[in-house]
């Protein structure tokens, strides 16, 4: 047996190091982002960056309980953990605080914290261990259609709360699942699903129907004689039909006009040149202003705190969603590149690091947090290059925000524990 | 496969990331420049207007600051209006007025509420106006003028037009430009390089600092001082003398080519084009048709010089050897000319005609004679006709005097093609061009053509291009102005012309112009004119001319006097000559008499009269 002080140097430095470079470089990003002109003063805790440095001495904190705690309480206690995110996030219905139109927020005098971000770590942690139970077997219906309502859970009560972008990161969940062994046909479900959606809300139902039959007939005939079966075929092509008349009813009648429009957007579906330009001064200003700002950085940027975009604010919420666009503007095409790459990094080195764990809880867990971070830096760096609809999740680990940042630190730190703990596991 | 998915969308997310970030900041942004970043306003800074001084050094033209009651419409809160308009010495209506007009064009720009504050009500006004939200005073150069003469010497300066931001793309809307005189033609040196400064503007199109603290700012280069060859106490002496009447005076230095005044008359008071008042004053001015007091007369009059043209016949005969200074004609009080006997009148009074007399008296007979023997000839009277006209174009006449001055007239000098347009089939010679032996007929010159033929005459020959710049701070004035410029006359003809235009002082036409202690050539001259009224060709009274130059030995001053429908030339212009003549070389007047004469002639009369819609009766 190691001693427990020992363990502690046996962590991962090159995730730790990619994570202190993430936080570091995005307070440095926020303070180019928030300031104009003003002293800079890390200590003035009035000011985005002064609170982002406390967020951050916050997350120290964090790390260091989480490196110390014994590993098999992350196990043990991943149930309750859930069960107690879950309790907050219900508690936002009675005491929660709307922001920007999204119940998640509590508040306490000058400090909110935002419970659907520990979620994240809750749904993986009990994620992990449902399917590492022993008695759980992944392909068994019932057990599938637990794991469904572990994740559908926080999902449903998120959306109920108006926070639809943050709900959307817990799909990422359906990886680990696929991962672990659920059956291909989900995969070929969803892709199926997403198709038709796309192609319905892009082109027509009709269209969509079309095709559908066209790949439905393709793939009887190419079928050997024995398991061609007209009523599977039929049951398909019926599922078809519904998933695409279901979007065009939710496209049409259940989202509400800027969710619709920021669809609109992102398929190129609007034609009318007035509404194109009514577009570019309300929910495409972001966007256009955003991908100006980057354009404008070009190879080597325009240097750190000398962003025109930036110091002129032309970005809203920059510090925060759009964080990602004063590195651009600041730190050019190079600058921007290594960050993505550094986000690659630190996804497949935990992803690495997954399949290296002996204990199922480990590896499973690894995989959900590594699916989570991939999310987030896909949909939200996505969204501000002008590729992805606009959902505002913030960027991991860059974004100005207490809850999130500590919410990830402890995402990221859990697993890097439990990876420490990797060659005690015999 | 089911361990490969995940890292394969993570790392094809990521190329696509940096696919994506390569369009944009490599492939889409190739010309990035910081004059098109509409993240930064682009503010320029307008250098000192260089100052102009006279010859001996009198400040003529400097700058002051004016000061503007800016508005910024939305950051206009509730004010007590009547506070407000009683400071400003405004109406309600117009504070109502200007607000909702500025409001119209832009709540967020700032726009110029009331122009030009006085000094006083600037000092009073700076503290009283940060109570006022929205308003602000910002501080503009004008042009301050130090003198109330010489307008249309100095010129004006106004914002730019269309046309002159297409001609020159250095400036831009709301920038000032000369727009007369040598703020004119001497802009590029008055101006300065104007300079540009980087502000880094917010979404809300707010100033919000300088952009890398002013590290890429360029700064603004001042303008330069300019000396003009304008004796400002000449000037101003010439405009008293031609108060009340229509015409100018041109005066040259002659062994520089340096214009010591150039009157204009009726000028106005530079003053008037310069703060709150301009536009109302400046169309008044450009209204006025009768005087024309924007024109500067020195400089597009053009007319028929008359008698001082005689000059240049009598040099061209002798220098064609037609004449010596021996040859007689016989005046019998007229000339007959043509095959219709045509008679042309003569005031000498008859007798035995030398160049002398001839000019000192201003014999017609004489110079229509020597005119048409220098002219025809039985084969090649188109050749002598041009080589005529050389001669005479060679002191500059007919031609713009390539100088330095914004505007200018060509004037005309026939030629032999001119004539065979006039009469394309008929065999034409001196008898047909007859009124050009006495400066009559088509010739038409402007004054400063006349002061600058005369500043040849004084010369002996040659002449320096006329200039108004003397000296350009930090510069040098153009070489054009510093090499003389021959005429096509032996210089020792011009020592006979020089006795017989002394003459004239001494006993002919000019004999009760002379001036104590100076030795004055001139010649006099009374050119008939016409204009049209109601499409109809009316005869005037006739413009009274007048050149001289003097001392008669090392001329200093060489003088043209053109005083508009004031009849003899001896009486108005040649006065005007003399006194100008005095008060430059002697710088006080003796001829106290004379002086007093002049001041008090007015020709206003004359001057309405074409306008009473009467008939009317010309030289009275």
């Amino acid at each position: 047996m190691y001693s427990n002080r020992k363990n502690i140097f046996k962590i991962d430095w090159t995730l730790v190091l990619v994570y202190i470079f993430l936080v570091g470089f995005g307070l440095a990003n926020i303070l180019s982002s928030s300031i104009s002109g003003e002293n800079i003063s890390l200590f003035d805790f009035s000011t985005l960056y002064g609170k982002q440095f406390i967020f951050i001495l916050a997350s120290l904190l964090v790390i260091i309980v989480t490196l110390t705690i014994e590993v098999k309480f992350y196990e043990r206690f991943s149930s309750i953990f859930y069960l107690v995110c879950i309790f907050f996030v219900l508690g936002l219905f009675i005491f929660g605080n709307k922001v920007n139109g999204a119940l998640s927020w509590y508040s306490f005098n000058n400090l909110t914290i935002q419970p659907s971000e520990f979620m994240k770590a809750g749904t993986a942690l009990a994620v992990a261990k449902f399917i590492s139970d022993i008695q759980t077997n992944m392909k068994k219906l019932s057990d599938q259609l637990k794991l469904l309502l572990i994740i559908m859970l926080p999902i449903m009560l998120i959306i109920l709360q108006n926070d639809t972008g943050t709900s959307i990161v817990f799909f990422s969940l359906f990886f680990v699942l696929y991962r672990e062994g659920i059956s291909q046909i989900y995969l070929l479900i969803v892709f199926i699903i997403l198709s038709i959606s796309i192609l319905t809300i892009k082109i027509s139902i009709s269209t969509a129907i079309l095709l559908s039959v066209i790949i439905i007939l393709l793939n009887y005939l190419y079928k050997n004689k024995k398991s061609r079966s007209i009523i599977n075929s039929s049951m398909i092509f019926l599922f078809c039909i519904i998933i695409s008349f279901l979007t065009d009813y939710t496209y049409k009648n259940i989202l509400k006009t800027h969710q619709r429009n920021y669809i609109s957007v992102w398929l190129d579906l609007e034609k009318d040149p007035i509404k194109i330009k009514e577009m570019k001064r309300t929910i495409l200003y972001n966007l256009n202003e955003s991908e100006k700002a980057i354009s404008s950085g070009r190879l080597t940027g325009k240097g750190y705190l000398e962003g025109t975009r930036t110091i002129g604010n032309f970005v809203p919420e920059q510090h925060s969603d759009y964080i990602f666009s004063t590195v651009g503007e600041e730190w050019g095409f190079l600058g921007s590149s290594f960050i993505i790459v550094l986000y690659i990094i630190l996804i497949l080195r935990i992803v690495a690091l997954s399949e290296l764990q002996k204990n199922h809880f480990s590896r499973i867990y690894g995989y959900s947090i590594a699916s989570i971070i991939f999310f987030h830096f896909m949909i939200n760096i996505g969204m501000v290059l002008g590729l992805m609809p606009t959902i505002g999740i913030p960027l991991p680990f860059l974004s100005y925000g207490g809850s999130s940042l500590i919410a990830f630190t402890l995402l990221l730190f859990i697993f890097i524990r439990l990876d420490g703990n990797r060659i005690n596991e015999w | 496969m089911r361990k490969s998915l995940f890292p394969i969308i993570v790392f094809a997310a990521g190329i696509i990331f940096i696919i994506r970030l390569f369009y944009l900041q490599i492939y889409s942004s190739r010309n990035y420049d910081i004059y098109e970043d509409n993240a930064i306003r682009k503010v320029f800074t307008y250098p000192k207007r260089g100052y102009i001084y006279d010859r001996n050094n009198v400040l003529l033209v400097s700058n002051q600051p004016s000061y503007d009651v800016m508005i910024i419409p939305r950051e206009v809160n509730e004010i007590d209006t009547l506070e407000f308009c009683s400071l400003l010495k405004i109406s309600k209506e117009y504070l109502i007025d200007k607000y909702i007009k500025t409001s119209k064009y832009s709540t967020r720009i700032p726009s110029v509420f009331l122009a030009h504050l006085s000094k006083e009500d600037y000092g009073y006004l700076s503290e009283k106006i940060r109570k006022y939200k929205g308003f602000y005073i910002q501080k503009r150069n004008l042009r301050e003028y130090n003198t109330s003469i010489g307008a249309n010497v100095l010129g004006y300066i106004a914002e730019v037009n269309r046309k002159n931001i297409l001609n020159d793309n250095y400036y831009l809307k709301g920038d000032i430009i000369g727009k007369q005189g040598v703020e004119m033609s001497y802009e590029k040196y008055l101006r300065g390089i104007k300079g540009t400064e980087f502000i880094q503007k917010d979404r809300f199109n707010r100033d919000i600092g300088k952009y890398k603290d002013g590290a890429l700012d360029i700064p603004s280069i001042s303008g330069k001082d300019l000396t003009i060859t304008i004796d400002s106490k000449l000037q101003e002496y010439g405009e008293t003398l031609m108060k009340n009447k229509k015409g100018a005076i041109v005066a040259i230095e002659p062994n520089s080519g340096e214009i010591l005044s150039l009157v204009s008359s009726p000028s106005y008071n530079p003053n008037l084009l310069v703060g709150r008042e301009r536009s109302k004053n400046y169309l008044e001015l450009y209204k006025d048709s009768i005087y024309r007091p924007l024109i500067d007369k020195g400089l597009l009059s053009m007319f028929p010089p008359g008698s001082p043209f005689k000059i240049l016949v009598g040099l061209t005969a002798l220098q064609e050897e037609i004449i010596t200074e021996k040859s007689t004609i016989y005046c019998k009080g007229y000339y007959i000319y043509g095959k219709e006997k045509r008679k042309m009148n003569c005031h000498c009074g008859g007798g035995y005609r030398n160049i002398y007399n001839a000019i000192s008296l201003s014999c017609n007979s004489y110079f229509a004679d020597i005119y048409r023997k220098t002219i025809d000839s039985q084969y090649n009277t188109k050749e002598r006709f041009d080589n005529w006209s050389n001669h005479i174009k060679s002191f500059g006449l007919g031609n713009y005097l390539n100088n330095d001055l914004s505007v200018g007239k060509k004037g005309v000098i026939p030629d032999s093609e001119y004539y065979d347009r006039w009469y394309p089939d008929f065999k034409w010679g001196g008898t047909t061009t007859i009124s050009n032996s006495i400066g009559q007929g088509e010739i038409l010159t402007t004054p400063i053509q006349l002061a600058n033929m005369t500043a040849a005459i004084a010369n002996g020959g040659y002449y320096y291009t006329p200039h108004i710049i003397k000296k350009i701070d930090g510069d040098t004035i153009d070489v054009r102005f510093k090499n003389p410029i021959k005429t096509s006359i032996d210089s020792t003809h011009f020592k006979t012309m020089g006795k017989a235009l002394y003459k004239v002082f001494k006993s002919g036409t000019g004999k009760l112009l002379n001036v104590p202690g100076i030795e004055i050539c001139g010649k006099s001259g009374t050119t008939e004119n016409f204009v049209k009224i109601n499409g109809v060709k009316t005869q005037l009274s006739d413009h009274s001319i007048f050149i001289a130059y003097a001392p008669k030995e090392n001329p200093t001053i060489a003088v043209s006097v053109l005083i508009e429908n004031a009849g003899y030339g001896s009486l108005w212009a040649g006065r005007t000559a003399s006194l100008m003549i005095e008060k430059y070389i002697n710088h006080e007047i003796s001829l106290k008499k004379m002086e007093k004469t002049v001041l008090n002639k007015s020709l206003k009369r004359e001057y309405l009269k074409p306008y009473l819609g009467k008939p009317f009766n010309i030289n009275e």
